[in-house]
C-alpha cells in the first residue's frame, strides 16, 4: 500500500500496524476514549464502520455497536448482515433500532410525508437515535466512523457555500452535555477513507460494497471527487486542510458556545432549538405511538 | 486485459482518481507500480462513499 501523503510504502502487515498505531495516537491525543468508558460504536455495515468497530477493540477498548435499520429494502437487510457478521467476530453486542417500528414506513416514504430530503431526513434520525442509544443504554461514549475525507468534503461545502453556522461545529470529539448528549468521537477523523477501505480489505472485514441508493447525486460525492483530483497530485493536501481547520477551529467554537444559549427539549431533553427537537416533532406528527426501543442481538458464539 | 499494464496506467486509462480507488489482482491488494500480467483477475475498488 502507497501512502504519498506520508512518503512511504507499506506490506499488508507492516500497513496494519501503522494503520492502528495512527488511529491509537489520535485516540491518545484528543482524549477520545479511555480504558473505563463503555463505547458504543455506531455501524453501518459499510467499511468504515466496520472497520472503525474492529481497531477500537483490538486496541482494548470494547465496544459494542448500533446498527439503524432506515427501511432501504435490500440495501438495509444486507447492511445489517454485515454488521451482525462483525458482532459474531468480535464477540460483541449489536443493538439495531427499526425506523419501521415507530412510523410504520421506512426513510423514502418518510421523506415523501415530510417533503425533506432523504439525506436530510435519515441524518436528523441516526444522530438522535444513536445518541439515544448510548444515553438510554448505558454507554459513556459514541463513536462514529467519519474519516478525513467525509471531514474534509464537508469543510469544503460549508466554505463554498458559507454555511458559517456549520463552519466551526466540526471537530473530532464533542463532550457530553448533561445527562442528554453523549460524547461522541470520530477516531478516524485523520484517516483517509483509502485507508479505511484497505485496512477493511487486508483484514477480509466484509462490508457493504454498494452505495446507499439515496446517495446518487450527493454533493458530497463531488467534493470527494475534487478533492482527491488534488490529492493525487498535490499529497497531503486533505490532511493538511483539515489539521488546519481543526487548529482554527478550537477557538472559533469555543467564542460560539459561549455566544449562544442552549435550549432542551421538554419531551427527552435533547437540544433543540424550539420546545421539541426534530426528532419529537417527527413523532408527534408522523409516529404510530411506539416508544424509541432496541432489540439487542447477542454474538453467536464463535 | 489483451496486454501487461502497470495498476497505475490501468487507473488512468478509465481517468480514475488514485486517491479513490484500490486495485486488487488475483484477490491481493497491489500499489500502482505493481504490472498486471494478462491473466491476472483485476478487480478496481472505488472507496468513496458518500450521502
Amino acid at each position: 500500500m502507497r501512502l504519498p501523503q506520508y512518503n512511504t510504502a507499506l506490506c499488508a502487515d507492516d500497513f496494519i500496524a501503522f494503520f492502528e498505531k495512527r488511529v491509537a495516537h489520535t485516540i491518545r491525543k484528543y482524549g477520545l476514549l479511555r480504558g473505563k468508558d463503555k463505547s458504543l460504536v455506531a455501524v453501518s455495515g459499510g467499511k468504515d464502520s466496520l472497520s472503525l468497530w474492529h481497531v477500537v477493540n483490538k486496541l482494548g477498548f470494547p465496544a459494542d455497536g448500533i446498527y439503524i435499520d432506515l427501511g432501504i429494502d435490500r440495501y438495509s437487510e444486507v447492511s445489517f448482515r454485515k454488521a451482525a457478521m462483525m458482532a459474531d467476530r468480535l464477540q460483541r453486542r449489536l443493538y439495531s433500532f427499526s425506523l419501521s417500528e415507530i412510523f410504520s414506513s421506512g426513510v423514502s416514504d418518510l421523506a415523501r410525508i415530510t417533503k425533506r430530503p432523504a439525506c436530510s431526513l435519515c441524518g436528523t434520525i441516526k444522530r438522535y437515535v444513536m445518541n439515544r442509544a448510548c444515553t438510554g443504554c448505558g454507554y459513556s461514549v459514541l463513536a462514529t466512523g467519519h474519516n478525513l475525507d467525509d471531514e474534509a468534503s464537508a469543510l469544503l461545502g460549508n466554505i463554498l457555500h458559507w454555511k458559517e453556522e456549520y463552519l466551526w461545529k466540526k471537530a473530532v470529539v464533542l463532550e457530553a452535555e448533561g445527562g442528554s448528549l453523549a460524547k461522541k468521537v470520530k477516531p478516524f477523523f485523520l484517516c483517509s477513507e483509502k485507508e479505511t477501505a484497505a485496512y477493511a480489505l487486508v483484514n477480509h472485514i466484509d462490508y457493504v460494497y454498494e452505495e446507499c441508493p439515496y446517495s446518487k447525486g450527493a454533493k458530497t460525492l463531488l467534493y470527494k471527487d475534487l478533492l482527491n483530483r488534488i490529492e493525487d497530485v498535490s499529497p497531503a493536501t486533505k490532511i493538511a486542510f483539515v489539521k488546519g481547520y481543526l487548529k482554527r477551529a478550537r477557538e472559533e467554537g469555543a467564542k460560539e458556545q459561549a455566544e449562544k444559549g442552549k435550549a432542551s427539549c421538554r419531551e427527552c431533553g435533547y437540544p433543540s432549538h424550539g420546545e421539541r427537537c426534530n426528532f419529537c416533532r417527527l413523532v408527534e406528527r408522523f409516529g404510530t405511538g411506539s416508544a424509541v426501543r432496541f432489540r439487542t442481538h447477542e454474538p453467536h458464539p464463535s | 486485459m489483451d496486454r501487461r499494464i502497470t495498476v497505475a496506467r490501468l487507473l488512468e486509462r478509465f481517468s480514475l482518481s488514485k486517491e479513490a480507488h484500490l486495485v486488487t489482482a488475483n484477490g491481493t491488494l497491489v500499489t500502482e507500480d505493481r504490472m498486471l500480467e494478462r491473466d491476472d483477475a483485476v478487480r478496481i475498488i472505488r472507496v468513496i462513499s458518500g450521502g
